[in-house]
């Protein structure tokens, strides 16, 4: 990496017109009051991509790999790195407090009232049908990123193991991420040298056999 | 006061190891705040993941129920704050050098290599879920009609999942 360049323009300079912050909450606030259900990614693309068309769909999937790739929640890292592309810092906080603000609110309510409610048995039977039917939602989530992504064979070996890790040898989730994160980084590193020698080998063993057929005539 | 120190370190802990997002923290945040710290069962633990469900935006969201269980309204927003911004400070940064990063070729490495084992993960929190809530027939039979009809078309998750509640608490009854 070259140090010495120069931080890319801030995306501030890049936007022809700046967008006004509060119209940054505003929005995010109204993805984050509407998205129930989950999936609030499918929402923040409806609302920036075509409702506002504050960015197009390839700059959203390039911040949706980013954010993929980050810990945290997805749509979390969606509305800091778009925040801060509309906005800065500013844009960022803004995001970020819009979408969580309904959601956290909405959740102390419930809160609340579970917790003066919690020994209920009719409340416990609903909760549990509720987890019961979020497990089948997971396995679908899982299942559609695990076939978008997966290529290669190595790809369910890494899978596999990190399961069996995590879930079945109980390895805390920090020492099996510094494990197997790089393992797997270094398993898909770039293959420059690599292929410079093998060119090479193909090469000499080239020459080897013709001049092995030119001693046979 | 120590208690709130601990559920800062915790959450905040969480924040950043959460590769592959929400559910696939969920078996370390079970570990630690069911069997290590023993802040709570794993059936309320179960029960507020659940509440999560319920509440729009991301559902991850439940981890402030988790705060103000233990430490009432000052527990919540430590875990709100704990939880999410060193996330959010972590990718601000990432994502201004990531464009500088951008002709390394050690970025799609970086994608590529992450991408299994955060699956792995999103595999293990399912399991996670699935040992805490399906313990016969009925809790079963409803994952598995959620995990059809979603593979089948796309139906909002919120009518599944309320389906799946109202169809226990028959059962149950």
């Amino acid at each position: 990496m070259d140090l010495a360049k120069p931080l890319s323009p801030t995306p501030n300079e890049r936007t022809a017109h700046r967008v006004q912050v509060g119209a940054i909450f505003k929005t995010f606030f109204t993805a984050g009051a509407i998205s129930f259900g989950g999936g609030v990614v499918a929402y923040l693309r409806e609302y920036l991509v075509h409702q506002q068309q504050w960015l197009d769909d390839d700059s959203f999937l390039d911040a949706l790999e980013l954010s993929e790739t980050l810990p945290g929640l997805n749509s979390v890292n969606m509305s800091v790195i778009i925040g801060d592309r509309l906005r800065g810092v500013a844009g960022a906080a803004a995001a970020v407090a819009g979408l969580l603000l309904p959601g956290m609110a909405v959740m102390m309510t419930l809160g609340v009232l579970w917790s003066q409610q919690r020994h209920n048995p009719h409340l416990r039977a609903v909760l549990i049908g509720v987890a019961a039917s979020a497990v089948g939602l997971l396995t679908t989530v899982t299942l559609q990123l695990g076939h978008r992504q997966f290529t290669r064979a190595a790809d369910l070996l890494f899978i596999v193991a990190t399961f069996v890790a995590v879930s079945l040898l109980k390895i805390s989730l920090v020492i099996a991420l510094l494990t197997l994160g790089p393992l797997a980084i270094w398993y898909y590193r770039p293959a420059t040298h690599g292929s410079e020698t093998a060119h090479l080998f193909l090469h000499l063993r080239e020459r080897f056999h013709s001049h092995r057929a030119h001693w046979r005539h | 006061m120590y208690k709130l120190c601990s559920l800062a370190w915790v959450f905040a802990l969480l924040s950043v190891v959460a590769v592959g997002g929400g559910t696939a923290v969920l078996p370390e945040m079970e570990r630690l705040v069911v069997h290590q710290f023993h802040w709570m069962g794993d059936q309320q633990f179960r029960d507020i993941y659940s509440l999560g469900q319920v509440a729009p935006g991301p559902n991850m969201l439940m981890v402030v129920v988790i705060g103000y269980r233990l430490a009432g309204t000052a527990g919540a927003a430590v875990v709100g704050l704990a939880f999410f911004l060193p996330d959010c400070i972590l990718t601000f940064f990432a994502n201004r050098l990531w464009s500088r990063l951008s002709e390394s070729r050690w970025r799609t490495a970086l994608q590529r290599g992450l991408a299994p084992v955060a699956i792995g993960l999103m595999l293990s929190g399912t399991y996670a879920l699935a040992r805490l809530s399906i313990s016969n027939v009925m809790g079963l039979a409803i994952a598995a009609v959620t995990f059809g009809i979603l593979s089948w078309r796309r139906v909002n998750p919120l009518l599944l999942i309320s389906a799946g509640g109202l169809a226990y608490l028959i059962f149950a009854v």
